[in-house]
């Protein structure tokens, strides 16, 4: 028979047992947690460094990644692309980064979409300049979290790769990146993004991009190496990361960031 | 077993058991946490290796070097030295064996990325020399007066 007494006891044991989450009955293995901070210094920590004032919006990054990469070169997506910031003298400002700047910019027009364009005279420029972007490999990537099948990962040196083989195409990394880096592949049908080239930084190689810029504006290093020269930079001078407020931990820094670049 | 309430019971067991069993065939061996933990680190670990074993295509000036080492000391001693030479060549991937022979990028649009003049004070493309291409020479290509390897020697 329920008595009101059994059943508040019940009731409340229920509630209990329901609260406590499965990871309360893991027995903690001190192997394991040693396991975590050892990993955690791992020698190498990939970070990226953009000089806007040495980019000259060639496009030869573009062109370099989309070839190195495979990504298939007239679909207009891309892993890394440059963007125009052009701000006129009566204060509006003017962004457009043409097939990702694949070709370069070589026009004063600027694109703003469906078929149309705007000139600015020379006269009524106040800044314009180039702001190159690739993925950010956050220290906490937001499209890793959103992963439902565990296709996307972030290795021990930083880095975030997808694994086409176990993605299935759900989208929602793509969504949840506020940098906008990722893209599906036209080809594999996956999710795509910049690694900044793993299968060259882990050949002691730089990424193409790095090597394709005549003017030094990207570079790569390892930020646990304080002998690195892009170390140095980004301890020792004023660089900027994109979206600081979203608490990704961004690790593309900039030098020379503007506000208008978003 | 009399009650009504274990027939179905029984039956979501092995609906749970049936799903274990798959999942234990179906995901690799190599899958599990990483060292970034669960919520950033759980992958197939053979992925990584996967990665690591793509193709490199652009090999870098110092490739070429040694055999064209003619177009290589001329080019080094010009402004146009910052130029990498896959640049304009195409990736050299396994050259000489394959591809033979690279196709190279000749095209006025190929110049134009650095050399079309956009007068934007606080970035360095304005300080490139440019030329207009609609008024210079349209319809040629550059490198039939311009050397790329020396810009700076007279034209041809």
């Amino acid at each position: 028979m329920i008595t009101r007494r059994n059943f508040l006891k019940n009731t409340v044991l229920g509630l209990t047992g329901m609260a406590l989450p499965f990871a309360a009955f893991e027995i903690i293995d001190p192997k394991k947690l040693m396991a975590q901070e050892a990993a955690d210094k791992s020698a190498v920590r990939w970070v990226f460094l953009v000089d806007t004032y040495k980019c000259v919006g060639c496009g030869l990054c573009v062109k370099a990644c989309k070839t190195e990469n495979e990504i298939p070169y007239d679909a207009n997506v891309t892993r890394t692309w440059v963007e125009r910031y052009v701000l006129t003298k009566q204060g509006k400002l003017l962004a457009d980064t043409p097939k990702g700047a694949r070709d370069g910019f070589t026009t004063t027009k600027i694109d703003l979409g469906q078929g149309n364009f705007q000139d600015i005279k020379k006269e009524d420029i106040e800044k314009a300049f180039f702001v190159p972007k690739l993925c950010n490999q956050c220290e906490n990537p937001p499209c890793v979290q959103v992963c439902p099948v565990g296709a996307t990962y972030q290795t021990p040196d930083g880095v975030v790769l997808v694994d086409r083989t176990w993605c299935i195409g759900c989208g929602y990394c793509i969504m949840g990146c506020p940098y906008g880096v990722r893209f599906f592949h036209p080809v594999y049908q996956t999710a795509e993004k910049c690694n900044f080239c793993y299968h060259r930084i882990t050949k002691g190689m730089k990424p193409a991009c790095v090597d394709a810029c005549p003017f030094g504006a990207r570079r790569i290093g390892n930020i646990k190496d304080p002998h690195d020269p892009v170390t140095k930079i980004i301890m020792t001078q004023r660089v900027g990361i994109l979206k600081e407020e979203y608490g990704t931990k961004p690790q593309v820094f900039y030098i020379g960031l503007s506000k208008e670049v978003k | 077993m009399k009650n009504h309430v274990y027939k179905p019971l029984l039956v979501v067991l092995g609906v749970v058991v049936l799903i274990l069993a798959i999942r234990m065939v179906y995901v690799p061996k190599d899958f599990g946490v990483g060292d970034r933990g669960y919520m950033y680190g759980w992958h197939r670990h053979a992925n990584e290796e996967d990665w690591k074993n793509f193709k490199v295509k652009y090999q870098g000036r110092e490739y070429c070097k040694d055999c064209h080492s003619d177009k290589y000391s001329k080019i080094m001693s010009t402004p146009h030295k910052i130029i990498q030479c896959e640049n304009c060549h195409g990736p050299a991937i396994d050259h000489p064996a394959d591809p033979p022979k690279l196709v190279i990028d000749k095209s006025r649009a190929h110049c134009l990325r650095c050399h079309f003049p956009l007068p934007y004070p606080s970035s360095n493309r304005s300080k490139i020399k440019g030329i207009d291409p609609q008024k210079h020479n349209p319809d040629m290509e550059c490198s039939a007066c311009h050397n790329p390897h020396n810009p700076m020697e007279g034209l041809r």
